[in-house]
């Protein structure tokens, strides 16, 4: 397997694109054609080879392109990346995970030798040859928290685990679904959710956070979570939203397959062992309209989840004024027949497209 | 005065309480305004032997009657900013069991808190009462700053001018509330003003 | 059982430090690294006691940076219902045996401005690791330690040696008492104490603390619960459709996992909440030992711990 790493853009002239490759592995978030929030944790320990579950941090064909858009992001903003001072040793704990992870399961694109305290990293795709100490900040250019997360995709919140509750204590959030880390920073598991509705009455936050604070060393959990974002754009912060939230409009009937994305997190949840933090990565994948209909199965579940999902949660989502324009769009890819179970595309078994 | 009733709201709003004494060998207490009430009423000469009182007028006229009841220590001051480094300056002193009392309107309470929690007591361990004022410390996300005693939804932010709506969503470490772009979608469509709690009291 | 794969160690030391307290050192059987660990986590040790299974937790007390070897002291339990016993006369330098991975129930608050530590007899195990960690970091902490006596006091000279100026032992055979009113009284603002010991230290130092004002936040404390022995008696089990019968000398979890039904647990003494069970139905009396469920939720009849908790009378009916 060899990566071909894109030369593209997530805002400006927005060059993202997925490979055939790309869209075949997309994670398709609905199991089923309705949905509704769950507690949808399972282990994470694998998956489909080149499945986005397949190693403990995907590295795919955006990887080079999203740590630019990242650190554009943070020259522009560095308050989206910010760790009290009680964390440094959490963020060290991510610095290894990541480091030993990544070159154990991308060996020709990552390397770490260790020599005690004396480490060496090297990151082939970023061009990145690094000798530091471990445990010592003053040997990095960023705390370790930064550094790495400069070198991962996805955003890291880092959260510290006391008096029952986690605490959003840390983290790097530049591809965020609209929450702002500077303002939701030190919150605990139910302040930070506050905003999002109906799952607190269906108690969904408290089961959640029983599962989480259990999380134990070499056992980490993974979820979906979805939301829609018009355009690839990655950094859609409220710190920017005067400035993003009018791209919402510019969608017609022509452009809404190309333009209108599906913006899909794969959360995962690692307990750190020096710190007994936790680290919740949330990695974002996209993937436009016109991609994800090219997947029969895919098409039809779409077009039904959306129609049937409970107005709060179009509007909590962002997308209740587009909603029509993406059924009309949708329901042309949707001719009846059944799905099965699963998010898995099923090429091979699901019926292509009735016309 | 009768103490408002704040509708019921998400989790991360604050919720205020009823002022009532506590175990321990030491007392902070910190109002503005009306909040000098909530001290008249749980104010006892046991307590006030080891309360220190530190009181921001804001164009109330409490002095005397605070003073009646001999606090260990009393400072009145002219304002928030004015204040803050004595109040730095008696948490760093301070050993645990220091017992923090804070009332008045949610701007005072918030930093005031924040200020505690820095010294190191958790903000549960910190008492609060609301009186008076019911306007809000509002932080704009865009461009960070805070606009302060903002009483109507949609507002215009006194810093970068964006017009705003007012969320219950509340940061203790900004001690504001979050407040975000109302138009960004439709530039120039804002809604008329009303008050933050206007439909709420009038149901 | 449930999560993260078990370690298989071997026993590299047996070292007995006095007349009740042995220590441990585990090594990896395959040679690797251990995972590194957060101060005052334990590790559930797996012991093969004939046909039963015991698994017992322990804090790990060695560096928690160290990844070549775990270290656990074992006070021998002569009342219990044998785990400590095995680990005295049965295990020997050579032995295989399986270790969880760390799980942290007694972590330290790395907010705090300074870490107050008060341990009694075998409880300094976890204060051990948590120095060593803060030590590290240069952190501020003091340790008061009670123990029986000089002969006792497991540690005691290593800890005097290594920190003389933050270790304070007491011996109560020479009627030495930590002084807790003064000591919680004058503590600078955003100190954090902690306390490891038997359930009246414990309770004494949170009582203490609570009266003089310290918030529960900011008060810290492990006591794992041995299971204790008792009547038999016989439970079904719901949900995988089976009677079992939980012995004397066995809790009902072990039971339950005798029978082959995963229950999945974290601490084995009544503090972590993991193995929470709903109960369908009974007839009789709950005999709850643990620290997780509310006084009204112990009243209910509704739920029960199986790793601590008993039952006496005619039917239980569990959702497992």
């Amino acid at each position: 397997m060899t990566l071909q790493f894109n030369d593209e853009t997530f805002r400006d002239d927005y060059s993202f694109h997925n490979s055939e490759r790309a869209i075949k592995r997309f994670p398709f978030p609905f199991d089923k054609d309705s949905y509704m929030y769950v507690v949808n944790m399972e282990q994470h320990r694998g998956g489909p080879s080149d499945s986005i579950y397949e190693m403990r941090f995907d590295v795919d064909e955006h990887y080079v392109s999203e740590m630019r858009d990242r650190a554009m992001v943070l020259a522009d903003d560095p308050l989206r990346c910010q760790s009290l001072p009680h964390m440094t040793l959490a963020g060290w704990d991510l610095l290894e995970l990541i480091m030993v992870s990544k070159s154990e399961d991308y060996p020709d694109l990552f390397q770490l030798h260790r020599d005690g305290d004396k480490w060496h990293w090297i990151n082939k795709p970023l061009g990145i040859d690094d000798h530091f100490t471990f445990m010592d900040e003053t040997t990095l250019p960023y705390g370790p928290m930064e550094y790495i997360t400069r070198q991962t995709q996805g955003d890291f919140c880092v959260l510290d685990q006391r008096d029952d509750n986690l605490w959003m204590d840390a983290g790097t959030i530049t591809t965020q679904a609209d929450w702002s880390l500077d303002f939701d920073i030190g919150m605990n598991f139910f302040e930070w959710h506050a905003p999002v509705p109906l799952a607190h009455e269906k108690g969904i936050f408290v089961r959640a956070l029983k599962f989480l604070l259990n999380i134990q060393q070499g056992a980490p959990a993974r979820r979906l979570n979805w939301t829609m974002t018009v355009n690839p754009l990655l950094d859609t912060s409220p710190e920017n939203y005067h400035k993003w939230g009018i791209q919402k409009t510019s969608l017609t009937p022509e452009n809404i397959g190309a333009k209108q994305h599906l913006r899909v997190e794969l959360q995962t949840f690692f307990r750190l062992p020096r710190s007994n933090a936790l680290v919740f990565p949330i990695r974002c994948y996209l993937c436009a309209f016109q991609d994800i209909v090219s997947v029969p199965k895919w098409g039809r579940r779409l077009h039904r989840v959306i129609r049937d999902l409970p107005e709060e949660l179009a509007t909590y989502k962002g997308f209740i004024d587009n909603r029509p324009m993406m059924l009309d769009y949708l329901s042309k890819f949707d001719d009846g027949q059944d799905t099965s179970n699963g998010i898995w595309p099923e090429l091979d078994s699901e019926p292509p497209l009735k016309t | 005065m009768s103490k408002f009733e704040f509708p019921p709201s998400i989790r991360s709003r604050p919720v205020y309480g009823t002022l009532e004494v506590r175990a321990g060998k030491h007392h902070l207490m910190i109002a503005d305004a009306a909040g000098a009430e909530a001290i008249l009423d749980v104010a006892t000469p046991d307590l006030m032997a080891k309360t220190h009182i530190i009181y921001i007028p804001r164009g109330a006229d409490f002095e005397d009657k605070l003073r009646a009841l001999n606090p260990a220590q009393f400072y009145e001051g002219p304002s928030y900013a004015a204040s803050v480094s004595r109040i730095q300056r008696v948490l760093q002193d301070a050993s645990m069991g220091l017992q923090v009392y804070l009332t008045g309107t949610e701007g005072l309470m918030g930093q005031a808190q924040n200020e505690a929690m820095q010294a190191g007591i958790p903000h549960t361990a910190i008492q609060t009462e609301h009186r008076g004022s019911v306007a809000r410390r509002m932080q704009c996300v865009h461009c960070k700053g805070i606009t302060e005693d903002v009483e109507t939804d949609p507002f215009v932010c006194s810093h970068c001018g964006l017009n705003l709506f007012v969320r219950d969503h509340y940061s203790r470490r900004l001690a504001a509330y979050q407040a975000v772009c109302i138009d960004a979608e439709d530039p120039g469509n804002v809604p008329a003003q009303k008050g933050i709690y206007a439909t709420e009291t009038e149901q | 059982m449930s999560g993260a794969e078990k370690i298989a160690v071997r026993v590299t030391e047996v070292t007995p430090l006095n007349d009740l307290v042995t220590r441990f050192r585990f090594e990896p059987v395959d040679g690797g690294l251990l995972p590194t660990f957060s101060g005052g986590a334990h590790t559930v040790v797996e012991m093969q006691d004939g046909a039963i299974t015991r698994l017992n937790p322990y804090s790990l007390m060695s560096d928690p940076f160290d990844q070549s070897a775990y270290t656990i002291s074992v006070r021998r339990d002569d009342e219990g219902r044998g785990g400590s016993l095995f680990m005295h006369k049965s295990v020997s330098v050579g032995d295989e045996m399986v270790i969880s991975n760390p799980v942290n129930l007694f972590s330290l608050d790395l907010r705090a401005k300074k870490h107050l530590m008060i341990a009694g007899g075998i409880g300094i195990t976890p204060f051990l690791a948590q120095i060593k960690q803060l030590d590290r970091a240069h952190g501020n902490w003091e340790l008061h330690y009670a123990c029986r006596s000089q002969a006792l006091g497991s540690y005691v000279d290593y800890l005097t040696d290594t920190h003389p100026n933050d270790v304070n032992v007491y011996y109560d055979d020479q009627d030495q008492a930590i002084d807790l009113e003064n000591l919680t009284d004058r503590q600078p603002l955003g100190t954090h104490i902690y306390v490891c010991g038997p359930k009246g230290m414990i309770n004494w130092v949170r009582a203490k603390s609570t009266d003089l004002g310290w918030p529960r936040e900011a008060i810290h404390y492990e006591e794992f619960l041995a299971p204790q022995p008792g009547k038999p008696f016989e439970v079904k089990l719901a949900v995988s459709n089976k009677v079992i019968q939980v012995g004397e000398q066995e809790s009902l979890l072990e039971a339950i996992e005798r029978a082959g039904v995963d229950a999945p647990y974290l601490c084995r003494g009544g503090a972590c909440g993991m193995c929470e069970t709903r109960v369908i139905d009974y007839t009789g009396n709950f005999i709850h030992r643990d620290h997780w469920l509310e006084d009204d939720e112990h009243a209910s009849g509704e739920k029960i711990m199986p790793c601590v908790s008993r039952f006496e009378g005619k039917t239980l009916v569990l959702d497992r």
